[in-house]
């Protein structure tokens, strides 16, 4: 039921709120490019149990491949979104072969490690990428030749809300298909998996490229929206912010992804703007409540709550 | 010549430190089996408290120092009860997230105490200058984290092989259920092993304030530098942290004398290499 | 000639030989017991067969091709099924899915990203099958963690001949199992299709003598005696070393 409602609703929620707070679409648009990075981590950590810290590799990779593409060769953002998603998705792939070796702490540790080389990386390419003052001169052309992004960041909204419902269908198909099947048994039992006929290591592979491209079109859109390409886009700190967003809506449910990152984005919001020094205490704080009370994120209250109500009613 | 032995003392000297910050975040990993990415926090913790016992209250380098420790550890081993003995049967993910976000709380608590700029920790007179060996002259500060490094291998070493709560904890982190039948209380093992982790962190986060400068952020900025120490050494290895720490060091200080525009590149690049060939790091425990 | 031919095979770990030049032949048909008090080399056996475990010196052939160079997951492809000794299952999955895995990896529809799992006709038709066939029905759409011991091991079977298999190894089918629900693992066993070639190791003894009618003695990793159930229980030898100790527990 939820998942197929869930859906839905939230789309409702993302309209009203364009309509409930017209002068904080940057804001919102920004909700939208976390929620494609943080629907990104769900298939790599959710489905695939691939525990990660360095998504922000691959969108990192595809907003510097967009922010180039559109100064150098073509403006056009939905090719700039294919040519970030195929860099992410070639990022991911290499860097997988080596990662996917491993497992446990040593697997958490290089993906943060092959965040860091990129962002040190880019910070030494200064020529091409401006290193620490970020890549700048970004100008895209119309969407689909039509609808130009305009300074109150309409059209970088529907843009960014568009895209993400495509990345969204794209997933529930994905997960519902025989592919996504055979990465819940990989995350479930390794070893049986192995023991029918699938080669584990390949799979994995594959889903982590199939994350790294759809985290390539959400740096994408951020440097198309934003017109500007930061270091940050590497930092640990987004690595582990979508990790946090992700397990506070809960994995494995693709509209939990998008709920926690609805309610982390709010939270943050909210404490940074009356303390913008200390809004770290409430992120802290937040990430061990939920570690500690709410462990499976978000989408598992109301259930939660019924199993109570059911207890009561039942004594 | 005179380069080689620059990168030598400075390699070793980084390596020293490395060491004695990730010691104790090996053997809790090793030990408690927990992903703990806020080890560098105390660290941290120990670098800020000797700055303010320095820099603020004017005490002289060496109280500062000790009681800097002192209160890392004292801090730690309540954490260590509230905190971490609930996570050891965590998953993975899990662990890594409610120390990520014990991290952020340390970096705030830090942040609004001392501010977000850098804390230096200002040193002995006699540290600052320099020791003439008669063929080359050498920074003292640079020989007493030597010094330092080396009488804590000798203390760890002792601690572990001489004493009983050596044994102890070795036969716990062997084996957690025999160590238990056999009447060692593993959980005061457990609260003692992350004290001292905590503390030979702090120990290494003042000394090495030189190397590696103390402010709000040092959590973050270098925690996969401890991570990768941990795992290149093998976790729960005591020789073998010391070897990755050392070997570490001395490769990151001659990546930067000799191509500092790349030496961070390198020195990831050589880390994952030598990752995907042993994925269980140097030394591996006998299961 | 059809089926497994195992010649010469032996396995050693650093100085130990845990399996000693053993000569196994296992036909379309055949239902074969491999008994041997702990420690006699039964699951190394079955892991070398399986492509678990290279084996040290000696010949595995299946229908006369040599196999001894493949990995699991190829053996498995050429029809070598082996159920595990502790559940493995995935827990978190329905029984239908359970068994929807293994028959798409097998059709080669496992990297399928635009279809629903559950959309193929000739996939659901013989996942309906399977559950037929062991009569899972009512615990079709539960999860497996949901389901009593004796009832997850129904599923690994289940699981395990969704895989297509013409040699199935048997390791402990009835380890866990609470004495009141062997029956149905015995059920089980016998309703297996008849040409399939199978291999039980297994402790307990009723189930062995139930279902098997020839079976192998293996001791100190190697082979004591081979013979019928009626042949095997009045080997004085036999008896001294292991059925003496045990009896029927």
């Amino acid at each position: 039921m939820m998942n197929r409602i869930a859906p839905f609703a939230l789309l409702a929620l993302a309209v009203a709120l364009y309509f409930a707070l017209p002068y904080n679409l940057a804001f919102l648009t920004r909700i939208l490019i976390m929620a494609v990075l943080v629907l990104s981590l769900d298939l790599v950590l959710g489905f695939a149990g691939i525990a990660t810290l360095g998504q922000a590799a691959f969108y990192g990779a595809g907003a510097y491949a967009a922010g180039l593409f559109a100064i150098h060769a073509w403006a056009d953002p939905i090719a700039g979104l294919v040519v970030a998603g195929v860099a992410g998705a070639v990022l991911a792939f290499i860097s997988g072969l080596i990662v996917l070796r491993a497992h446990g702490l040593t697997l958490i540790m290089l993906t943060i490690a092959v965040a860091a080389i990129c962002h040190e990386i880019a910070n030494k390419a200064r020529d091409v990428t401006g290193g620490a003052d970020g890549l700048r001169g970004i100008r895209m052309e119309p969407v689909l030749g039509l609808f130009e992004f305009d300074f109150v960041g309409q059209t970088g909204f529907w843009y960014a809300l568009a895209v993400l419902a495509a990345v969204f269908t794209f997933l529930t198909l994905l997960t519902r298909a025989p592919f996504g099947l055979s990465l819940r048994g990989i995350h479930e039992s390794p070893e049986r998996m192995a023991a029918i006929g699938t080669s584990v290591y390949w799979r994995r592979v594959a889903a982590y490229t199939l994350g790294g491209a759809i985290a390539g079109v959400a740096g994408a859109l951020s440097a198309q929206v934003t017109q500007l390409v930061s270091l940050e886009s590497f930092s640990f700190t987004l690595s582990a912010e979508a990790l946090i967003m992700l397990i506070l809506g809960g994995t494995g449910r693709l509209y939990g992804a998008v709920l926690g990152t609805l309610v982390f984005m709010f939270v943050h919001h909210w404490a940074a703007a009356n303390d913008p020094f200390n809004w770290l205490f409430v992120i802290g704080a937040l990430v061990l409540a939920v570690v500690f009370f709410l462990p499976r994120g978000l989408v598992a209250v109301p259930t939660a709550l019924k199993r109570l109500g059911g207890q009561n009613a039942g004594s | 010549m005179t380069l080689f032995l620059n990168i030598l003392v400075d390699g070793v000297a980084y390596g020293m430190i490395l060491f004695m910050i990730s010691v104790g975040l090996s053997v809790t990993m090793g030990l408690m089996r927990v992903v703990n990415l806020a080890h560098g926090g105390f660290a941290l913790l120990g670098g800020t408290f000797a700055h303010w016992f320095a820099a603020e209250l004017g005490l002289p380098f060496w109280p500062a120092l000790v009681l800097a420790v002192a209160l890392t550890v004292a801090l730690s081993l309540p954490l260590e009860r509230v905190i971490y003995r609930r996570i050891y049967g965590f998953t993975d993910l899990q662990q890594v997230l409610a120390t990520i976000g014990l991290t952020f709380l340390m970096i705030a608590s830090v942040n609004l105490w001392q501010g977000s700029s850098l804390l230096p920790v200002p040193l002995l007179e006699g540290l600052k200058a320099s020791v003439d060996l008669g063929f080359r002259t050498l920074p003292a500060h640079r020989l007493m984290v030597i010094a330092a490094g080396l009488a804590v291998v000798l203390g760890l070493w002792w601690l572990l092989e001489r004493t009983r709560f050596g044994i102890r904890l070795r036969a716990a982190v062997d084996n957690r259920g025999t160590a238990s039948a056999h009447g060692i209380n593993t959980d005061r093992i457990f609260m003692a092993a992350f004290g001292l982790g905590a503390g030979l962190a702090a120990l290494g986060g003042v000394l090495g304030a030189e190397i590696l400068p103390i402010d709000a952020y040092y959590p973050l900025r270098y925690m996969v530098l401890f991570l990768i120490v941990v795992a290149v050494g093998g976790m729960g290895s005591i020789a073998g942290s010391f070897l990755a720490a050392i070997g570490l060091g001395l490769l990151e200080t001659a990546a930067r004398y000799l191509a500092p525009d790349f030496a961070t590149i390198l020195f990831f690049a050589l880390v994952m290499a030598l990752l995907a060939l042993r994925p269980n790091g140097l030394i591996v425990r006998a299961q | 000639m059809q089926g497994l031919e195992v010649r010469g095979l032996s396995k050693k770990f650093g100085g130990l030989t845990v399996s000693e030049n053993i000569d196994f032949d296992l036909k379309p048909g055949d239902r074969k017991a491999l008994i041997g008090p702990n420690g006699a080399g039964k699951s190394t056996f079955s892991n070398l067969v399986t492509g678990i475990l290279p084996p040290s010196s000696g010949t595995i052939r299946f229908d006369g091709v040599d196999i001894g160079k493949l990995n699991e997951a190829q053996r498995v492809k050429r029809g070598i099924a082996k159920t595990f000794q502790i559940t493995t299952l995935f827990r978190d999955l329905t029984v239908r899915e359970n068994l929807r895995l293994p028959i798409l990896e097998r059709q080669g529809r496992g990297f399928a990203m635009f279809r629903r799992a559950d959309g193929n006709g000739e996939t659901e038709a013989e996942v309906a099958a399977l559950i037929d066939a062991f009569a899972l029905e009512p615990l079709a759409d539960k999860r497996v963690a949901d389901l009593a011991y004796g009832q997850q091991r129904l599923v690994e079977l289940a699981l395990t001949l969704a895989l297509k298999p013409r040699v199935l190894i048997l390791d402990e089918p009835a380890a866990g199992v609470p004495s009141s629900e062997t029956h149905l693992i015995v059920q089980a066993i016998e309703a297996l299709p008849p040409d399939l070639a199978v291999l039980i190791i297994e402790h307990d003894m009723d189930l062995v003598f139930r279902v098997a009618a020839q079976i192998v003695v293996l001791v100190q990793g190697r082979i004591l005696t081979e013979g019928t159930p009626q042949e095997i229980a009045a080997n004085a030898q036999v008896r001294d070393l292991y059925l003496g100790g045990h009896g029927h527990d």
